[in-house]
């Protein structure tokens, strides 16, 4: 491209502008900045006034700023540069053969040279209700007014999109006295610029404020009451009144006119790297463009457009070759940036710092030694040193190791290349341990007087034994006064975290930590969403501390408890439903044989638990055999879980010439009362009626065998590789004795072991006394235990196959969709 | 510039951490997966090892952990990463304006070539 020559005319060429915005605005005074001789320009607005800066318009919904205080040129700014402004009349057509444009009013003007700059529309989710009165979006002062005007009357405010803008939005409402509500579709609040751990500090942060936020929440309808809005309605059912509804979901470059005129369009006008469009009369800039396949909705990368354009308008073309972007949220109070690009992954390496007790979350990501992304919430101070980085795309190896501190501390000389020197440089009586008051000379003569690994200083002086912020600094420390001679800690969790299995447990349970996300912040994990080890075993560790109270994230289980059947080699799934004790009867067995028919079963197994095993059912027809086995009264068998699968029994004093007791009916009762819970792993139970043990009870997890004078209850057995005969723990008179205890036994278990530990290993790892002293040292211990298992089994035995024969989570088992190629298609493929 | 990418719907069909599937009539099934961190992947379902279908495994950071043998495969190179050797074709995709696109060539190329002609 060349420049714009001027056109011959002898008088100034005529510049038509269209859209009094912020990229049209500044265009104009970018062109009058290098030659003000050149062009006579006229603007067209749409808004009855003069422009102003939109960013604005957040903190003026806030209160903390009022329009005049946002007027970027004031009406002298348009008279002194011999503007025309027409304000509130919109541009309807464009005549690219007769160069002019018609505006509503019917004045007509022609143009030498063209520029839109219409910037873009709010999506409207297209709901019933949309177009109800009291619902609005956020765009221009417009929509500040009637929201100013609605929160005078007070009431229920509902902002739909969890965004910039309509975070915004629901703070504005909420300091102008509004109860809001903020209803977004994804999980994470921003999820285009935050990630998940930021997202969720950024939701609690608001709700402590007083708003509620509902993630997860798709709109089904917008409700109406004597011809006002009234309420949102959402897909689950669930209504929120609202006095006012603020659409927030999105915005789309505004494209009508350019289409009309038939210039090229795709999602935003097509642009060059001098903003001119498919018409070299016309160019474009801001919101409503596309350049190299990008569309912006912000304001740096118009700044950057604007010079490019009055570059190439004055006979001087630099060009424009995209931008980097960055986020910064205008809620007073939250500091929030994000830049780049931060989805990380293994080329990339992730530097994630947490500092719970400040309230902190720094993530930075380099690839190839270079910053690629950053997202910094709590403290950003050094969000545009980082921005600038990443802009330059400068070589960081060099400070890579304090890269994360920020600023001051990367740049700080020479020490920044030693991780240690920090700490090496402390004094003596600066604090380590916050939560425990341990100085670095306490930490130090800790480490003198012989504790040599993470695990003995935190025992002995107590640093780093609370929140464990200070991890690090303990673990530099220990370097620096023993070298390679530190021990090893006890075993971590996972790589992503320095915490064990049970300091996690016990941490969730003192700082009372409720959700995945908010465990990785508080417990400083290294990498922002775990990985496959930690998520399952943290996604159980909440389940079993918080009952009822934390909700399941299916995305941290293992694919046989997200599909709730068993995933076999060749990708399809087995079915196992539950038989109490091993007992059917014919209508069930009936009903198995239907469905292995209906769904085509390869196998039917009798399994190692006394159960029936349907083998080859495809992912797809898992919901419609639940729905089946359902109708005959059957509910999932658990056999994929980590879980109580079987309850095995023999045949007892009912049928058995031996049987001492009802070996069968106990398996049942013991059944209906462990089943559907979630375990550390796999458990498995057994009840013969005499010690000739026909239902191998010595192998199970909890075994009982029933004697002439009661019942005797085993635990820790292992039938599996490493064969385990169980321990006698205890022998008991009746029925609801050893119920107690094997509800006592099995939640001890579950909040003691490690994840994916099964009894067998547990018992060998802290000795059967420890188990016998939990239990019964204290005469209620077993009540209690017994207490809070059937307080959680409240909210656990509810059938899963149930659930998703009526269609939850339905997408799980099916296909986005089928791609089915031409015939022609697969000539030219095969080609 | 469309016609070289197929359109399979809208970015919300899947969730963060999750993963959804797209059978090809006579080729390989694709699996679509949504990180945690709001990219987008497509691979071939099938794991490098013996077959797993990787849609169904856990996703964390850019990775998917193997239902079946726990492998970790890359989503965004189709390497099995660690000590693990493998690789699974990837299939390009990109997002507009809430859609998802696949590129054609890359999702017919996963068609077995005696099945295709
Ligand atoms: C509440 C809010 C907060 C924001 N916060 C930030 C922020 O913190 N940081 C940031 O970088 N960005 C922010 N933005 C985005 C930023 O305001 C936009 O990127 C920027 O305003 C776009 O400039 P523009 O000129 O392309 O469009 P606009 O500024 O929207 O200007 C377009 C103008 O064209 C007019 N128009 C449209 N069609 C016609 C027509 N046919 N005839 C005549 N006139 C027409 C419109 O009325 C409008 O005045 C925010 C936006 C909003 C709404
Ligand atoms: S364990 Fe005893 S009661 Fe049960 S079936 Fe065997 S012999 Fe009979
Ligand atoms: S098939 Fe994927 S790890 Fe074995």
């Amino acid at each position: 491209m060349t420049a714009l020559h001027p056109i011959p005319t002898g008088r100034p060429e005529k510049l038509v502008v269209i859209g009094n915005g912020m990229a049209g605005c500044r265009a104009v005074e970018e062109i009058l900045a290098r030659d003000s001789k050149r062009y006579k320009v006229t603007i067209f607005g749409a808004e009855p006034r003069v422009n102003y800066n939109r960013i604005m318009l957040s903190p003026v919904l806030a209160g903390e700023k009022a329009f005049d205080d946002i007027v970027i040129n004031s009406a002298d700014w348009y008279t002194d540069n011999a503007i025309t402004l027409i304000s509130g009349d919109p541009v309807v057509s464009i005549d690219r053969a007769k160069q002019t444009v018609t505006a509503q009013s019917g004045r007509t003007e022609p143009y030498d040279r063209l520029l839109i700059a219409t910037g873009s529309d709010p999506f409207i989710i297209p709901v019933p209700g949309k177009d109800l009165p009291g619902v609005v979006t956020f765009r221009d002062l417009d929509d500040v007014d009637k929201m100013l005007a609605a929160a005078e009357k007070g009431g229920h405010a509902v902002v739909i999109g969890g965004g910039l803008l309509g975070l915004e939005a629901a703070h504005g409402l909420a300091l102008r006295g509004m109860d809001v509500t903020v209803l977004h579709l994804m999980p994470t609040l921003m999820e285009r610029q935050l990630d998940e751990a930021a997202g969720w500090l950024l939701k609690s942060e608001l709700e402590r404020r007083g708003q509620t936020i509902l993630t997860g929440a798709d709109t089904a309808a917008i409700l109406e009451k004597d011809g006002h809005v009234a309420g949102v309605r959402l897909k689950d059912g669930k209504d929120i009144p609202a006095d006012i509804v603020v659409m927030a979901v999105g915005i789309r470059p505004s494209t009508g006119l350019a289409r009309l005129a038939g210039l090229e369009v795709e999602r935003g006008i097509l642009v060059d790297d001098h903003m001119l469009t498919s018409d070299p009369a016309i160019m474009a800039v801001g919101e409503c463009v596309q350049h190299r396949g990008q569309c912006y909705g912000l304001v740096a990368p118009l700044w950057e457009m604007c010079r490019s354009l009055a570059d190439a308008a004055t006979g001087a073309p630099s060009g424009y070759e995209g931008s980097v972007t960055s986020t910064k949220l205008k809620v007073s109070g939250i500091d929030l940036f994000s830049a780049g690009d931060f989805s990380g992954g293994e080329d990339c390496e992730d530097i994630v710092m947490r500092d719970a007790s400040r309230g902190l979350y720094k993530r930075v990501i380099v690839k190839e030694n270079r910053l690629v992304g950053a997202v910094l919430y709590g403290d950003t101070a050094d969000g545009n040193w980082y921005f600038d980085l990443l802009k330059r795309g400068e070589d960081v190896s060099d400070i890579r190791e304090a890269l994360i501190f920020g600023q001051a501390f990367a740049m700080g000389g020479g020490a920044s290349n030693d991780p240690h020197a920090a700490v090496a440089a402390l004094s003596d009586d600066a604090e380590i341990c916050g939560c425990n008051g341990v100085t670095k000379g306490m930490v130090v003569s800790t480490i003198n007087g012989g504790a040599c690994s993470l695990d003995a200083v935190r025992s002995q002086c107590k640093a780093s034994a609370s929140c464990g912020s200070c991890t690090g600094l303990v673990e530099g420390l220990l370097a620096i006064a023993l070298g390679d001679e530190v021990k090893a800690g006890p075993k971590t969790l996972c790589k992503c975290t320095k915490f064990s299995h049970d300091d996690v447990r016990r941490l969730i349970l003192e700082k009372e930590l409720k959700a995945i996300p908010q465990v990785m912040q508080e417990l400083h994990w290294t990498t922002p969403d775990g990985c496959a080890s930690c998520r399952p075993a943290l996604n159980y560790y909440l389940l079993c501390a918080w009952p009822g109270v934390y909700v399941d994230d299916q995305r941290s289980r293992f694919v046989n408890e997200r599909m709730h059947a068993n995933i076999q080699k060749d990708g399809t799934y087995s079915v196992v439903p539950r038989m109490w004790g091993g007992v059917t009867t014919p209508n069930e067995l009936r009903a198995i044989a239907d469905a292995a028919d209906k769904y085509g079963a390869r196998m039917v197994k009798v399994t190692g638990g006394q159960r029936l095993d349907l083998f080859g059912i495809s992912k797809e027809d898992l919901p419609d055999i639940w729905a089946d086995l359902n109708a005959a009264g059957m509910v999932s068998g658990h056999a994929y879980g980590k879980s109580l699968r079987t309850v095995k029994t023999c045949v007892g004093s009912e049928w058995c010439r031996f049987g001492t007791q009802d070996s069968t009916g106990l398996g049942i009762k013991t059944e209906q009362m462990t089943w559907g819970s979630w375990m550390p792993h796999k458990f498995k139970i057994a009840v013969s009626g005499c010690p000739r043990n026909c239902a191998e009870a010595t192998i199970k997890d909890f075994g009982v065998i029933c004697v002439d004078s009661g019942y005797e209850l085993h635990v820790g057995g292992n039938g599996g590789i490493h064969l385990r005969g169980t321990d006698l723990l205890c022998k008991v008179a009746t029925e609801q004795e050893a119920l107690d205890v094997c509800a006592a036994f099995i939640q001890l278990y579950r909040e003691q072991a490690w994840y994916l530990e099964r009894t067998a290993p547990w018992i060998e790892r802290v000795g059967l006394d420890h188990v016998k002293a939990g239990l019964f040292d204290d005469p209620e211990a077993v009540q209690h235990l017994a207490a809070r298992f059937r307080y959680s089994q409240s909210f656990m035995q509810d059938d899963p196959w149930a659930r998703r024969a009526k269609g939850e989570d339905a997408e799980l088992h099916q296909h986005l969709a089928e791609f089915r190629p031409f015939p022609t298609m697969i000539k030219e493929a095969a080609e | 510039m469309i016609g070289d990418w197929l359109d399979i719907g809208p970015v919300t069909q899947i969730s963060p951490g999750n993963a959804r599937t797209l059978p090809v009539q006579g080729g390989e099934e694709i699996a679509i997966f949504h990180t945690m961190g709001g990219e987008f992947f497509a691979l071939v379902n099938k794991c490098p090892h013996k077959h797993g279908p990787l849609s169904q495994g856990i996703v964390h950071g850019t990775v998917v952990t193997c239902p079946l043998h726990s492998w970790n495969i890359s989503l965004k190179t189709g390497h099995a990463l660690g000590d693990d050797k493998g690789c699974v074709p990837t299939v390009p995709l990109k997002v507009d304006a809430g859609r998802l696109y696949l590129l054609r060539e890359a999702v017919i190329g996963a068609m077995a070539p005696e099945r295709a002609a």
